[in-house]
């Protein structure tokens, strides 16, 4: 019997004796948490009125748990946890530097706004569907792949992530919402089939699935290893996860069908999981497959941006038009990826984070906005919204600027480190595409403010004069929709006004991906350290014995 | 469906099916079987009840709705790992425990545990899409 007290056995040769601290916990909380709310509001069906609290009040433990991992991982660098006590690489690491960390903990910070605002936004019809064991679970995928230190359980987390987002998307069961999910559906699967490829591909090759292990070996291997066709394969998966030129199509087409705070978390975050993957495995695991990927990312990136921005002018849905700003972002995001300097992957991380907040608080302020105006979405019928509320016309603008890149916004920072570095490394037409796009995002987003709030009514009436005035929202849906608006706004500000902080973190996030000593050595001190007393021991208890014991000894092995 | 001999056997093959799904779960720890297997044959003891006997007769057979036996399979999985923490190893640990009642030797782990969630997951998961395809 296995672990039996009368066969006692050398656990020392196959797991990590060193017990493991609270501090190590913290790795796993997100998920551990995630996944227990989120069966328990199963279980609690019947009872859709509780959802919101329980998962407001779980989301909030796993943004405290975030923000201490994020903490210590600051302060000590990158910290490993493997499953099962089993020894890395044959147990599964959860493994989280400056990037994962930093990542998880915005959007967890996002989940939480979005748990807030939906409590308004989510009918009981919606509660019963499961609205929220499906946002906890896609936090659970979310968390999952930010922090995982495994490429096999990345995939994982992926399908974890689309499961919960196609229950998320079809949501009410409308016609368009099914027509949105089915292309969603369709091409995301594609995404995570060409990963599934490409990873026993990778397994094929190295033989490892451990990514610490995976970026040690794939630095040894010969030559004529398919190393360039790995690489290519991750970077379609995840482009098209990302919604990166040409096969961003699913977005637009997509974004817009499901409630708007499912818009806010999936425009917030999967995209940026997309991009993330590409950055942990072409970065960190398979540089040299980047560095051959280089040029066609340039056009890549390039080209996301402009169909993006150009996207965002063409169309009269709002919503569409974010849609579109998302894809754009990607673009400058993946800018940072093609130049592939320290700098350089500085400004994406920087930008995902800006990104990831900018992204949903635009998608929740449009949701008070259509709200307001009884359920309109076309720029053409909007109007008169800075009457109705002078707060969220000002949140808007805000964020309006902080999407085009203005400075003293967050999204100010991230461009000028991007343009910086593609300067540096003599990208001229790319730099000038990224100024290019900042200048057509505001373009685009300076016409959503002036036709929905600016101007006093819709197309066809005189400056409002004979439009139907938006309503006001009463006091109690006032403070769910506008607090987690205005925190995620103060977060655009902060990281405008104060960007040190997310520099300083951004910057350790850069170097650990470009020099992962530090990761694999989270992952693999403790077992060096137990081998190395090991050897020891069998050293001296060989010195105690005779040569012939040790000729049999060489015999059996 | 409405034969006779369907109808009268149904029950009965039900309840073995059942019984043999507990079975091979609680085998499957070092031999053929499992939580996942164990749970599809459970799920489908539950589908022929469902052909033989009505959707509705199911549903009150199972009491708790397939979707609630599905997530408390996905919490108990999750607290059997989260026990490890108590004894400071990392998530999902193995920890055994033998204690000895009417002088028989019982192996309890908390991979017994997680292997029971895994069933209620796969028999909740599974019964509920049979169900509804069968109404």
């Amino acid at each position: 019997m296995a672990g039996s007290p009368s066969h006692s056995v050398d656990l020392s040769q196959a797991m990590i004796m060193a017990p493991s601290t609270p501090s190590d916990w913290l790795i796993i909380s997100p998920i551990i948490i995630t996944i227990l709310a989120g069966s328990l509001m199963v279980m609690l069906r019947a009872r859709p009125a509780s959802h919101a609290y329980i998962a407001t009040i779980s989301m909030a433990l796993v943004v405290a748990c975030e923000l201490l991992l994020l903490q210590n991982v600051l302060q000590n660098g990158p910290q490993s946890m493997t499953m099962g006590r089993w020894m890395p690489p044959f147990g599964i690491s959860f493994t989280v530097d400056a990037m994962g960390a930093l990542l998880a903990a915005i959007s967890g910070i996002v989940a939480l706004a979005v748990c807030i605002y939906s409590s308004l936004d989510i009918n009981q019809t919606g509660r019963r569907l499961g609205f929220y064991p499906f946002l906890m679970l896609l936090m659970t995928g979310v968390s999952g792949s930010f922090l995982t230190g495994d490429i096999f359980n990345l995939y994982v987390w992926f399908e974890v992530m689309l499961i919960s987002s196609f229950g998320l998307i079809i949501l009410g069961g409308e016609k368009a919402q099914i027509d949105g999910a089915l292309k969603y559906a369709i091409l995301n699967l594609m995404a995570t089939t060409l990963f599934l490829v490409a990873t026993g591909l990778l397994y094929g090759v190295v033989g490892t699935l451990n990514m610490a292990d995976i970026a040690l070996k794939v630095r040894l291997l010969p030559p004529e290893a398919p190393m360039a066709t790995i690489g290519a394969l991750y970077f379609v998966a995840f482009a098209m996860k990302a919604a990166a030129f040409p096969v961003n199509f699913w977005l637009p087409a997509s974004y817009h069908t499901p409630r708007i705070v499912v818009s806010a978390v999936f425009a917030g975050l999967l995209t940026k999981v997309g991009v993330y993957a590409l950055i942990r495995t072409l970065v960190m695991i398979l540089p040299e497959s980047r560095d051959q990927l280089s040029d066609i990312m340039v056009v890549v990136a390039g080209a996301t941006m402009l169909v993006g921005t150009l996207g965002a002018l063409a169309q009269n849905d709002v919503r569409r038009i974010l849609g579109y700003l998302v894809i754009a972002g990607i673009g400058s995001m993946l800018a940072g990826v093609a130049i592939g300097t320290g700098p350089a992957i500085m400004g994406s991380i920087l930008y995902a984070v800006h990104s990831i907040l900018v992204m949903t608080a635009l998608y929740l302020a449009l949701g008070v906005l259509i709200r307001m105006s009884g359920g309109k979405y076309k720029l053409s019928e909007l109007g008169g919204g800075y009457k109705a509320s002078s707060l969220l016309s000002l949140l808007f603008l805000i964020l309006v600027f902080a999407v085009s890149g203005l400075p003293p916004f967050s999204g100010f920072w991230p461009k000028f480190v991007l343009v910086e570095a593609a300067l540096g490394e003599g990208h001229t037409w790319l730099t000038v595409i990224i100024l290019v796009s900042g200048l057509l995002t505001s373009i685009a987003m300076g016409r959503v403010w002036a036709h929905s709030f600016w101007r006093g009514g819709p197309i066809g009436t005189e400056d409002g004069r004979d439009a139907a005035p938006l309503t006001g929202l009463v006091g109690t849906v006032r403070a769910r929709a506008f607090i987690p608006i205005s925190a995620l706004t103060v977060f655009v500000v902060l990281m405008g006004v104060m960007p040190t902080p997310f520099f300083g973190m951004a910057q350790q996030g850069s170097y650990s991906l470009l020099s992962p000593q530090a990761y694999t050595k989270a992952v693999f001190g403790e077992v060096i350290r137990q081998k190395q007393e090991h050897h020891k021991k069998r050293t001296e208890e060989s010195e105690g014995k005779t040569m012939s014991d040790k000729k049999e000894e060489g015999n059996h092995q | 469906m409405k034969t006779l001999i369907f109808r009268t056997i149904a029950p009965f093959l039900a309840a073995l099916m059942v019984l043999f799904s507990v079975f091979v779960t609680l085998r499957g720890h070092n031999e053929p079987g499992g939580g996942f297997i164990g749970g599809l044959i459970a799920a489908s003891a539950f589908a022929i009840h469902g052909i033989a006997a009505g959707v509705h007769s199911v549903r009150r057979t199972l009491y708790f709705r397939p979707l609630s036996l599905a997530a408390f399979g996905l919490m108990l999985a999750g607290l059997s790992g989260l026990l490890s923490i108590l004894f400071r190893v990392p998530f999902l640990t193995g920890l055994w425990a033998f204690p000895e009642i009417f002088g028989v030797e019982l192996a309890l782990s908390t991979p017994m545990f997680f292997d029971i969630g895994v069933y209620f997951v796969v028999l909740g998961a599974l019964a509920s899409i049979a169900l509804t395809l069968e109404e």
